[in-house]
């Protein structure tokens, strides 16, 4: 920073605003290989989402987060909060998945798979059926206030509102039984949160797919303000072939472009009409493509109608766009470094997280000291130490356990009755004293082990066993 | 206190709340400038940095200026509706003490119907009864076992309840009467009543009559000394009284200690033992469903 004393404004400079009003755009509608599979994605990811919360596993809703008693079934999966690990595995294997997959094919997952894209293709299929096509729509909106145009909004929104509100149903189903939520809802009695959540997700998704649309992936999305740095040369993106197209210009059928010196684009402006986010793609890449291939199908459309070759704009790569390479070089250039990392540390976390999974002991135990009486004397030659032993059963069925102690020669242990019988997915406090000679140890702390043992094996058939580490005192 | 709920106080805080609130207001009306003409463009301030880099004086944004005049509107709109304006309790009458007591009756109206069945039984048979146990020990872990222990048998100077000695009496009602009401336990201080000799006296008595190891001159010397000092609350015979809570000399139970020298402490300089008073926290029904516990833990 340079600290000149002000000097007076340069004459001549150009005072922008910075501050644009959105202008609203009219996708549209598109046919081709890439709208169906971002419509197989929407399919897929919604039968997902929708039917979910209904599935039932033996007595119990197939996936529950029960917040309240911090209890997340997941399937035959019973997690705890201790689990949480569990979560993070998660999180970093979606982490470098996007990373893989950004450095590979560039935002895919903004133009199929991200919620934002999914429910805008739905909402926009709505807008479409009520209010026509992109032309019918924009003639609408410019219009009079007719009362057509009033009854046709009145019925996208209501449409819209419906879609959204069965989305925020669905969303708290996730975390209350959803059977016992459509009751709630049928009977008015819904709590406060659930109603409050319920109408939260359902405006969120009527604000962000209804109005809010593109702004979101411009404005709002951080990913899509960082996935620039995860590109290289070799990353697939969107690409207008600049040296097959230009110059454009229309031109009849009939015409022979060469002969009038014209490229292949006829200069339509399918590619910008079908586009969500309203940018023109002949310019290059922008931060507002979200890779959905819109304009790749528009574009394939009106080169069959011209009898050109498909892919004036195509999935392609910087490098392959510039050097010409073959679909078969495209290829090869994948598999760089960068790529074959991601993939290599992917697959790590992933086995590494499966592995772990797989081998989780479904009980814990935690041991704890008795604070108020560290220590006392049993009788003249003997010590006693006394602890809890919180035991928690993570599976859906019943377990009894053995409790052992060893670590110091001639430790004896007084508990209640054993086995101890912890109830599904329940815990259980068992107070244990724990006596020993006070010539077996060293003065202070000693260290001790509770052997913790089920009589019956877990759900996959493997036997339970746990050691505790703990410490008895000697004063 | 009377200086912390003088009237003044809550007028002062009150002008201060008020002076704040109008004092942002007038800041934010002085800063919200006029809305630039279409085609107008905003002054530059004149500095420039990097060469080319120039600082507009442009108006600020109004959807943020809103954003701080809500704030405003919403300080007012909590002052009215919470308290914090002086003394003013609010219109909605909130306060954290009720709002816990609501949270009180609604645990109450949500456990209660489980409680009453254990209440309208008698605590021999709560006792008796599994789920009552398990309801009893989580409760007793809360409360109880920071003292007593965990397994409830207690430490130097707590009590143990897991035996069959009891210092105020075993039966359920006695055992209630415990939690409920609590136990104060005062061994008077002696050193200045026996002198030195005469609390060792004492304490070799006191050893005698539980088969201790003793030196039967000081015992025999102690015995009088005894008679006129603590058979008042031990009995004449050591056995204790259980009304006052004073333990029986002449078992094995020791709550400070059965040693000689752990004897001569509690002569010389007196105990106090303190058990609280939970009837208020607990209430009627958990304090049943303890005493069960407790009592079943000896029964069993």
């Amino acid at each position: 920073m340079n600290d000149r004393s002000p000097q007076p404004a340069t004459a001549g400079v150009q005072e922008e605003s910075l501050y644009e009003i959105r202008k609203k755009i009219y996708p549209r509608a598109v046919s081709g290989r890439f709208a169906a599979a971002r419509w197989g994605f929407v399919w897929l990811t919604q039968i997902v989402f929708y039917g979910l919360p209904w599935l039932m596993w033996n007595d119990r809703q197939a996936m529950l987060f029960d917040l309240v008693n911090r209890k997340f079934y997941i399937l035959g999966l019973v997690l705890w909060p201790q689990d949480i690990v569990y979560l993070t595995v998660l999180l970093i294997i979606s982490a470098y998945s996007l990373f893989l997959f950004t450095a590979v094919a560039g935002r895919v997952w903004c133009g199929y798979a991200c919620p934002q894209t999914v429910y805008t293709e739905i909402f926009l299929w709505i807008e479409r059926k009520v209010e026509g096509e992109r032309g019918a729509r924009m003639k609408l909106d410019q219009g009079a206030t007719t009362v057509r145009k009033v009854r046709l909004k009145l019925i996208k929104h209501g449409l819209w509102i419906a879609l959204a509100l069965w989305t925020g149903f669905t969303f708290v189903g996730y975390f209350t039984p959803i059977r016992t939520l459509g009751g709630e809802v049928v009977a008015g009695m819904l709590g406060p949160w659930e109603t409050f959540w319920i109408l939260f997700y359902g405006f969120a998704t009527y604000g962000n797919a209804g109005w809010m649309r593109e702004q979101v992936c411009k404005y709002m999305c951080p990913y899509a303000r960082f996935q620039g740095v995860m590109f290289d040369p070799d990353t697939l993106i969107i690409t207008y072939d600049q040296g097959r197209g230009e110059p454009r210009g229309a031109r009849n059928r009939t015409v022979n472009a060469k002969a009038k010196g014209l490229g292949d684009c006829v200069d339509c402006g399918i590619c910008v009409q079908v586009c969500p986010t309203g940018i023109d793609i002949r310019k290059g890449l922008q931060y507002e493509c979200i890779g959905c291939g819109a304009c790749v199908d528009g574009c394939n459309q009106v080169m069959d109608k011209m009898g050109y070759g498909r892919g004036l704009i195509r999935y392609s790569t910087e490098n392959a766009v510039k050097k010409h390479y073959t679909e078969k070089q495209v290829v090869t250039h994948m598999l760089r470094p960068r790529i074959l990392i991601y993939t290599g540390l992917l697959l790590v976390i992933i086995a590494v997280g499966a592995y772990s999974l797989s081998a989780r002991v479904p009980v814990k135990v935690n041991v704890l000291r008795d604070r108020g009486n560290v220590s006392h004397d049993a009788s003249a030659v003997e010590v006693e130490n006394v602890y809890r032993l919180k035991i928690m059963n993570t599976e859906e069925r019943d377990h009894h356990f053995r409790i052992t102690v060893s670590g110091l020669k001639g430790l004896r242990m007084e508990i209640e009755n054993q086995p101890i019988s912890v109830g599904p997915a329940s815990n259980r406090v068992v107070p244990v004293r724990l006596r020993a000679v006070r010539a077996s140890g060293e003065t202070g702390s000693n260290l001790i082990r509770f052997e913790v043992e089920s009589l019956e094996p877990s759900a996959r058939g493997t036997p339970i066993r746990i050691s505790e580490k703990a410490k008895f005192i000697i004063p | 206190m009377s200086d912390f709920t003088n009237d003044l106080w809550s007028v002062y805080i009150a002008v201060i709340t008020v002076v704040s609130i109008v004092a942002c207001l007038v800041l934010l009306k002085a800063m919200t400038t006029r809305k630039m003409a279409p085609g107008e463009k905003a002054a530059v301030m004149g500095h420039v940095w990097d060469e080319t880099l120039e600082e507009f004086n442009n108006p600020l944004p109004r959807w943020w200026m809103w954003l701080f005049y809500l704030t405003v509107f919403f300080s007012v709109a909590y002052l009215v509706i919470y308290p914090g304006f002086g003394s003013f309790a609010g219109t909605s009458k909130w306060s954290s003490k009720g709002q816990f007591e609501a949270e009180q009756a609604a645990a109450q109206a949500r456990f209660g119907p489980l409680y009453e069945k254990y209440m309208a039984m008698d605590v021999k048979a709560v006792a008796a009864d599994s789920q009552a146990r398990e309801m009893g020990q989580r409760l007793f872990l809360n409360h109880c076992s920071q003292c007593h222990a965990s397994d409830a048998r207690g430490g130097l100077g707590y009590p143990n309840l897991a035996d069959k000695d009891w210092l105020y009496g075993g039966d359920p009602e006695q055992i209630k009467a415990s939690i409920r009401l609590g136990r104060q336990g005062v061994m008077p201080a002696l050193a200045a009543v026996l002198g030195e000799t005469g609390t060792k006296d004492v304490a070799h008595y006191v050893l005698s009559l539980s088969d201790g190891t003793h030196d039967s001159l000081r015992s025999a010397r102690g015995a009088p000394l005894f008679a006129a000092n603590c058979a008042a609350c031990h009995g004449p015979d050591g056995k204790g009284n259980p009304t006052l809570g004073a333990p029986n000399l002449t078992d094995s139970v020791w709550l400070y200690g059965g040693g000689e020298s752990a004897i001569i402490e509690t002569l010389a300089k007196g105990r106090n033992g303190q058990m609280p008073v939970w009837g208020p926290i607990l209430g009627e029904a958990k304090s049943h469903l303890l005493a069960a516990y407790v009592y079943g833990l000896s029964a069993r």
